[in-house]
């Protein structure tokens, strides 16, 4: 049970992060190239996304030892977590710029206003800038998907994690237009780092032959500790950073 | 585009995804996991707090040469 809602909540948060990212893509195409042509773009990107999920996922279920899968599933865990957990506690301790998504936006909608477009039908700059966005943002979410839901055995909990992530904030996304500045980025990279290391930790060290009290339980233990780590690194980082933190 | 430059774009692509920025978190993360398989391949008692305690040595090392000095 406890595995199972820290999967659901890992794949959710990487997933909308990852969201936010592709959707201020998708809106700059969108806008100023035409929503015919970005929708469908990034409508093949998911479902080439989802195609790479459902083709792999069984595949190396049955041709992986679990032992082995767990290893290599937790040290890719443990690469991809720790790089978000740097990122979001450099960003939180002041040490590293914002990711302004209204500046990424901005720069999108000047940069495709400018290029020629089409009179009539598929505008084709739209579509391969819409469908690379999503593609490039998905292939994380698909790596996380896979590793999180191969590893417990849980893939159709993670994939439908990661779709209601992609719908809610999608939908939020789409009323909000403009305003995607507000999502709690960097809290919400924060806590899915945190996470993807927790689970990183757990699996590659099942694979090792390491024997964690209290099984599954110790996933929480591993939790809080790498959060209270990280919370003292963003307050020492703090103390020497001259610019002001982002948590959000 | 011929298949040498696309098995080229697929490893750099895949490159940049794992290794990127911070070379040191992919190598410390490979020979964390490989002394902790080499231990316990060797019957040595791995305890549960040896891979935390390494990994928070690396990410800590990480963020070190990561921050910016004010």
């Amino acid at each position: 049970m406890t595995a199972t809602l820290l999967v659901a909540l890992a794949v959710f948060g990487a997933c909308a992060v990852e969201t936010v990212e592709a959707l201020t893509i998708v809106l700059a195409a969108g806008l100023t190239r035409g929503w015919r042509s970005a929708l469908e773009g990034s409508v093949l990107a998911v479902v080439v996304l989802a195609a790479v999920v459902a083709a792999l996922g069984p595949a190396l279920i049955h041709l992986v030892p679990i032992a082995v899968l767990r290893v290599v599933v937790g040290s890719l865990l443990l690469v991809l977590g720790l790089q978000w957990l740097r990122k979001a506690i450099l960003r939180a301790s002041g040490h590293k710029p914002k990711h302004d998504e209204d500046a990424i936006y901005q720069r999108e909608v000047a940069r495709l206003s400018g290029l020629p477009r089409p009179a009539t039908g598929r505008d084709a700059v739209g579509f391969v800038i819409a469908f690379k966005g999503v593609l490039l943002e998905g292939t994380e979410v698909v790596m996380i998907v896979l590793t999180l839901g191969l590893s417990s055995g849980r893939l159709g909990v993670a994939a439908l994690g990661a779709g209601a992530a992609v719908l809610l904030v999608g939908a939020v996304g789409a009323l909000l237009a403009r305003q995607l500045s507000e999502v709690p980025e960097n809290a919400l990279k924060l806590g899915v780092g945190l996470m993807l290391v927790t689970f990183g930790t757990f699996w590659a060290g099942e694979g090792v032959g390491v024997s964690w009290p209290g099984a599954d339980l110790f996933l929480l233990g591993l939790l809080a500790l790498y959060g209270m780590a990280a919370w003292a690194l963003v307050s020492y980082l703090g103390r020497e950073s001259v610019h002001p933190g982002v948590l959000a | 585009m011929t298949a040498g430059r696309l098995l080229s774009a697929f490893g750099r692509f895949w490159w940049e995804f794992i290794v990127g920025d911070t070379p040191e978190l992919a190598l410390g993360v490979a020979l964390v996991v490989l002394a902790a398989w080499g231990l316990a391949a060797a019957k040595v008692p791995i305890g549960a707090a040896l891979l935390p305690v390494a990994l928070l040595l690396l990410l800590t090392a990480s963020l070190w040469r990561g921050r910016r000095p004010g």
